[in-house]
């Protein structure tokens, strides 16, 4: 230590003199610096890494993107469905010329339950609500929807009209049913009373920061990685490393490091900002999931260096990246569970990787159970890993 | 020619030269050789067999037109393209034989249309390539090398072309390297630039370094090159130095010509201190020993025939009319 002291005090010296007829400042200041001794150098593999992240951060799209954007999207999708306490559920009531009195009727009685927001309209404009999705249910006064109904008489009864595959319609004719029985004067033969509470880790916000995180990964693991060896490849930089005494594992690897770097700065910026703007907290270990988070980063870099390993251009790649991210965008349950869709599709849907990440991820971060309790996604995350990196490694092309 | 004579300055020349006499007891004056080389891809054989010895410290120019193989030629001996058929041997080793990244670690390599990061500057492109090597010259001493030392710490995408093209060639020199391959270093660049990457080059090979560069350039190629290669559809057709090469016209003036009517080709070969006679687009151009003779002689034949002249111009026999002479085409028409 002491010598180089030494050895860099006198470069300035020696150096000082040539400096100052050469001019800037600067050049003068690095001259001083002295001139570092060969072994100074760094292992390429961190000059590599570094190289990467310089390239990413230099680059302010993809720092929006992969930074700025999740943040936005927490806020626009936690505020939308912020938990207010339930919502009265829209309903209409038809009001003809001919059952005014009736229709006026069932409203006052509908306007008393705390379930039901009823509003008056035209038969013509409520169909047109019920399909449009602004109410969910239209109320049809009694006395029959025509003339010769009337006529005949018919007894008095309301007619209910809504679509039974909608869960928010049967919720309604519930609802409707019981403020227009009350109203008429029934009476409660069991009485039952509420007990609610909130559970922890069961509001929407807490189901979606994992799968934003996960989708996040994906992402950024896919482009960062296909984006950056594809476009090498067409500037020919692959080929002219090639021809340097670099070795071909420290690029690939490379990319693997500057990932993990972003991975923490990615997780982080999201996580604070939901536990800060929102209360979210994760229930179980924090190590366990930054497993998870690992296993799955390393995993999508996997899959973009496969992705990357033959295209020459950046469409080609970017045409490629879509078609392997749209599935995952659509079934693996980043904004709602993928177990709404069919069971057939099930065995597909958990063996992509999304899928295993968030679902992983979910177990730790929202229900505090252990990574152990999801062996099976785990098991589905590793073996896309080591599959697709060795993939990568066998066909990655290097001109 | 200066530079061959010159003492090498450096101590690892020699110790390279130990390292090749006992590991693979090759004669160490040879900084490259190949024999029989081919390349055949899909719609045309690029390089059609192709034999060719590299002296240490020497600088060799492949000349071409673009299409002529000498891309293709240089790759294979870059280790970055597999021959179909032929040996290389680099530095005395052969690829695939030995460890060939240590073989890399020898030889520079600047090759044509890369494009460096562009978001990187120019200290941190040369630091990332210097530390793929194990021996080395220090980062200041490279970027004095190439008067980069203004534009240091400025992003490789607001570079000028030869300012990107002098970084290149820092990149290839960061290694220190015995062997320098250059494809086609000054394509593009202007005059001046030109100049400034021929005193890099020049600079190199006065230290004891050899050099294998492409070019279309016949200018480059005189003045840079001991010895030329010449070569055409994938096949060297001439190789000696660029004066034996302009000798071997057999003429020291090009004469050229254009008149408004028919000329007799007959008469024209037999003008004193004419060699050879082309027709050219416009008009003819005369291969000439003895312009004193030539000339008046022309313009008397021309008189003599009622023709009217239209242009005239004669200029020093160059490396571009021994390719002209050698394929009736121009180095830059293809």
């Amino acid at each position: 230590m002491s010598d180089e002291a030494i050895i860099k005090s006198a470069g300035v010296e020696t150096e000082e003199v040539p400096a100052k007829e050469k001019g800037p400042e600067k050049t003068r200041a690095r001259k001083a610096g002295g001139r570092p001794a060969d072994d100074g150098r760094l292992h390429p593999l961190v000059e590599l890494t570094m190289a990467r992240i310089r390239e990413f951060m230099r680059e302010p799209e993809v720092v929006f993107w992969v930074f700025a954007f999740p943040i936005l999207l927490v806020c626009a999708l936690g505020i939308a469905f912020r938990n207010t306490g339930p919502e009265k559920i829209p309903v209409a009531v038809e009001r003809s010329d001919t059952r005014g009195a009736q229709a006026e009727e069932l409203f006052k009685a509908l306007s008393n339950s705390a379930d039901v927001q009823p509003t008056l309209l035209s038969p013509a404009e409520a169909a047109q609500a019920l399909r449009s999705g602004k109410v969910v249910l239209v109320v049809r006064p009694p006395g029959g929807s025509d003339a010769s109904a009337a006529a005949a008489g018919l007894p008095a009864s309301p007619v209910y009209r809504y679509d039974p595959a909608r869960p928010e319609s049967k919720q309604a004719r519930l609802a409707v049913d019981d403020a227009l029985q009350r109203g008429a004067g029934r009476a409660d033969v069991v009485r039952a009373s509420d007990e609610t509470f909130t559970e922890p880790g069961a509001r929407y916000i807490d189901f979606l920061i994992p799968g934003l995180l996960g989708m996040n990964l994906m992402g950024s693991g896919l482009w960062g990685v296909g984006f950056a060896v594809v476009n090498a490849r067409t500037k020919k930089l692959l080929k002219r490393f090639a021809a340097t005494p670099m070795r071909r594992s420290h690029y690939l690897l490379s990319f693997v490091f500057s990932r993990l770097i972003f991975l923490v700065l990615e997780v982080a910026v999201v996580i604070a900002f939901a536990y800060f703007a929102f209360g979210f907290r994760v229930r179980g270990s924090w190590l366990e999931m930054a497993f998870l988070l690992l296993l799955g980063s390393m995993t999508f870099a996997g899959i973009g260096l496969l992705i990357a390993a033959r295209p020459k251009t950046i469409e080609g790649v970017s045409g490629l990246m879509n078609l392997v991210m749209m599935p995952m965008w659509l079934l693996s349950g980043t904004f709602f569970s993928s177990a709404r869709f069919p069971d057939f599709l099930q065995p597909f849907i958990k063996a992509l990787p999304l899928t295993a990440l968030n679902d992983s991820l979910r177990t730790v971060m929202n229900d505090g159970a252990s990574v152990t309790t999801s062996g099976l996604a785990v098991l589905v995350l590793l073996a896309w890993c080591v599959v697709t990196f060795a993939a990568a490694l066998k066909v990655f092309r290097w001109q | 020619m200066l530079g061959r004579n010159r003492p090498r300055k450096r101590l690892r020349v020699s110790f390279s030269t130990m390292a090749n006499d006992t590991t693979t007891s090759r004669p160490s004056a040879v900084a490259l050789r190949c024999e029989g080389l081919v390349k055949q891809y899909p719609d045309v054989r690029a390089v059609d067999g192709i034999d060719l010895e590299v002296r240490s410290g020497e600088c060799f120019g492949i000349l071409g037109p673009n299409g002529a193989g000498k891309t293709t030629t240089v790759e294979i001996f870059e280790g970055l393209t597999e021959p179909d058929g032929g040996t290389v041997e680099v530095l005395g080793q052969r690829w695939g034989d030995g460890d060939d990244l240590a073989l890399r670690n020898r030889f520079g390599v600047q090759l044509q249309e890369t494009q460096l990061a562009e978001k990187l500057t120019v200290t941190e492109t040369i630091k990332l390539f210097r530390s793929f090597y194990t021996r080395g010259r220090d980062i200041e001493s490279i970027i004095s090398l190439v008067e980069l030392e203004e534009k240091r710490d400025s992003r490789v995408g607001k570079l000028s072309g030869g300012q990107k093209q002098r970084l290149a060639l820092a990149c290839a020199l960061a290694g220190d390297p015995e062997l320098l391959f250059l494809d086609e270093p000054t394509t593009g660049l202007d005059p001046q630039a030109r100049l400034k990457l021929w005193d890099i080059v020049e600079q190199f090979r006065a230290q004891g370094g050899s050099i294998v560069l492409t070019t279309h350039y016949m200018e480059e190629a005189s003045r840079l090159c001991d010895r030329v290669g010449v070569m055409d559809h994938g096949r060297v057709i001439a190789l000696d130095t660029p004066a034996k090469l302009i000798e071997s016209l057999g003429a020291d003036q090009i004469v050229e010509f254009s008149v408004r009517g028919e000329m007799d080709e007959q008469g024209l070969e037999n003008l004193p201190g004419v060699r050879g006679v082309r027709a050219t687009g416009a008009g003819y151009a005369l291969t000439v020993t003895d312009i004193g003779a030539a000339l008046p002689a022309l313009l008397a034949l021309i008189g003599r025939q009622r023709a009217e002249m239209l242009s005239l111009t004669t200029h020093q026999a160059t490396l571009e009319d021994v390719f002209v002479s050698l394929t009736g085409r121009m180095l830059r028409d293809v």
